[in-house]
């Protein structure tokens, strides 16, 4: 199993030195001057250029370049914002809570409700329900979620009026020693009616996040169920006498979990992705704002180091992946 | 030898083979339903200035905002008008050229790139086959929609920038897939044939082994033509893809935006015009998929 396990962390280090090379060369190697996209700033005069040229260090060699951001990164120093003029490692790290905790709500709310209805959907398979919750997966697997976003804030917060539009929690609660996990501070602080405004600002984005994931994940339990109740044993497990709520629960499930449990990780990519836009509708203070208004404001210091940790955090979690995968399937393990 | 292979092929042997593929693809409802809604989109963005009621660019400053089913001094609004008083439906007409156009181009691009990448690295392999696949997977360890943004950012917004962007972020996919069915042919007997017979490298590639990998690169192009309008839309909503006033569907939602509590149909026909043609391509992939995998045509 050790060897399993450092084998996989292996053979991600060229994917994480290409990875660097990506975040380090896209402002170099792409069309236009370096510099002026790092500063920020237009109409620059000669000398201001050079200066400039020469603080961020663009006028040495493009190798020194790199050894010395590999040299910054391995210090946790990602460069400083152009706008706030703060360490960008901080700037993330105090925006990531959000972001990881609509992000883990999302994912609940789809492996609940995903994982039983595709069960659910392979054991009656052609029946209505099976019908029905497949074509509803496949018009949320089609989903333009910014627009759903947009239908449930008409819905929900213009004609109903039950859920706020924007933000993390109502302005009247603060919590100034907070984690950054808003659920958990509303919890802990025990004034009366902060959890429930903290979950009502959660519900519209986790629900408008969680809807794509939802649908693969319904999707792919269904057929991977399928498979499986297909195969020599579950039927030698039904001819022996075996209750069918054991034979589904016990033989058929268990299986059919190892492709799912890949596909819940592989969503994590998916789930950054869609942080992005359902954070921008819900104006959410996460990681996916803060890209989405970094790129506008050209910040790109802040880009560079946003990509690059979010790079690495979806690599960290496909490893989790791996190695969990591994764990539950030893043939993967000892090949 | 390579002559008799194209002539010994009988001449029903094509139309046989559609044959069989239309029986499997026509046995799912939902996907003739997909081709169908599809063919009428198509046919809509073709016919656009014929069938749309009014110019997608022209004002009408008198009808700003004008409820569905308007009917004034100027015409009909079946769809009724925007902030600055453009006929919806006619933006929306217009819009299916470049959402359509766009798709194909993405999956053009990305399949020729993808596919090419994927032969070299699984008939040379070796370092060959190293190095490609390394740097495909630092391109996947991004989450799709986040380079694109990045790349646009870089390259300046608009349709064209758009839509290199998402090329390059597809197209590891297409490498992938081609790949592995390279490896799984290449050491069958027919290429072998072809190789003793005397067939040079790019022959047998193009020729011999592409053909027998193409299954699994329709259904994912099918998949990353939705993928591809969905991903241009939200980039165009982002305020990254096609600049206004272009009718470009994302980007009329993101002028839309800050009037979705007082106008709900600025917002609804916009999306539902996504929603619908993505679905249309993904039913159409699942028929696809049903039809192509032989390993699902028996159960």
């Amino acid at each position: 199993m050790l060897r399993f396990i450092l084998g996989k962390i292996l053979w991600l280090i060229p994917t994480l030195i290409g990875i660097t090379i990506v975040a380090f060369g896209f402002v170099r190697v792409l069309p236009g001057d370096p510099v002026l996209l790092m500063a920020g700033e237009r109409g620059l005069s000669p000398e201001r250029h050079a200066e400039l040229a020469h603080q961020l260090g663009f006028d040495r060699p493009l190798w020194q370049q790199y050894l010395d951001f590999i040299w910054q990164l391995a210090h946790g120093n990602l460069g400083d914002s152009l706008v706030t003029h703060k360490p960008v490692l901080g700037e993330f790290f105090a925006l990531f809570p959000a972001t990881l905790e609509l992000g883990v709500c999302a994912m609940f709310l789809a492996v609940v409700i995903g994982v039983p209805i595709g069960v659910l959907a392979a054991i009656k398979r052609g029946s209505w329900f099976d019908q029905a919750t497949m074509g509803t997966a496949l018009v949320g697997y089609s989903m333009p979620i910014f627009w759903w976003g947009l239908l449930l804030i008409i819905l929900f917060s213009g004609i109903l009026q039950w859920t706020p539009v924007s933000g993390r929690i109502s302005l009247m609660y603060y919590f100034p020693n907070g984690t950054g996990f808003m659920i958990w501070d509303a919890l802990m602080s025990g004034q009366s009616g902060a959890l429930t405004s903290a979950l009502s600002h959660l519900i519209l984005p986790a629900v408008v996040l969680a809807t794509i994931p939802l649908a693969v994940i319904a999707r792919q339990t269904r057929s991977a169920m399928l498979e499986v109740l297909g195969e020599d044993y579950v039927r030698t497990a039904r001819a022996k006498g075996m209750p069918p709520r054991r034979v589904v629960g016990v033989h058929a499930l268990r299986n059919a979990m190892i492709p799912v449990i890949t596909t819940i990780g592989l969503q994590v990519g998916m789930l950054m992705a869609g942080a992005i836009l359902t954070e921008t509708i819900f104006s959410w203070p996460g990681i996916g704002k803060w890209m989405v208004d970094s790129i506008s404001r050209r910040d790109y210091p802040s880009v560079q180091g946003g990509l690059l940790m979010i790079a690495l955090i979806v690599m960290f979690v496909n490893l989790i992946v791996d190695l969990l995968y591994g764990l539950i399937n030893p043939r993967i393990r000892h090949r | 030898m390579s002559e008799v292979t194209e002539t010994d092929i009988p001449a029903g042997t094509r139309r046989a083979q559609f044959a069989e593929f239309w029986f499997y693809f026509k046995e799912n409802r939902g996907a003739v339903i997909g081709l169908v809604v599809f063919a009428l989109i198509a046919l809509a963005a073709i016919a656009a200035p014929l069938i749309s009621p009014f110019d997608p660019d022209t004002q009408f400053r008198d009808a700003l905002l004008a409820t569905p089913l308007t009917h004034d001094a100027n015409g009909n609004f079946l769809m009724g008008t925007d902030a600055v008083g453009r006929d919806i439906l006619s933006r929306l007409l217009f819009g299916a050229r470049f959402s359509l156009f766009i798709g194909v181009m993405v999956v053009l691009l990305a399949l020729s790139v993808g596919v090419i990448l994927g032969l070299l690295a699984g008939w040379f392999g070796g370092w060959v086959d190293t190095v490609i696949m390394r740097v495909m997977d630092i391109i996947l360890a991004f989450p799709s929609l986040l380079l694109a943004l990045v790349f646009v950012a870089v390259l300046g917004p608009g349709l064209i920038n758009a839509m290199i962007a998402i090329a390059i972020v597809y197209q590891p996919h297409f490498a992938r897939l081609t790949r592995a069915a390279v490896l799984s042919e290449k050491n069958r007997d027919y290429v072998m044939a072809a190789q003793v017979a005397g067939a040079g490298h790019m022959r047998l590639m193009f020729r011999t082994v592409l053909p027998n990998c193409l299954a699994p690169l329709i259904v994912q192009g099918t998949l990353s033509f939705s993928n591809a309008i969905l991903d241009v839309a939200a980039l165009g909503f982002l305020g990254m893809g096609a600049q206004p006033p272009t009718p470009e569907w994302g980007t009329m939602l993101s002028e839309a935006r800050e009037f979705i509590l007082r106008a709900w149909w600025v917002v609804t026909f916009p999306g539902l015009a996504i929603l619908v043609t993505v679905l249309a391509i993904n039913l159409m992939g699942d028929g696809l998929r049903d039809a192509l995998d032989p390993k699902l045509k028996r159960s």
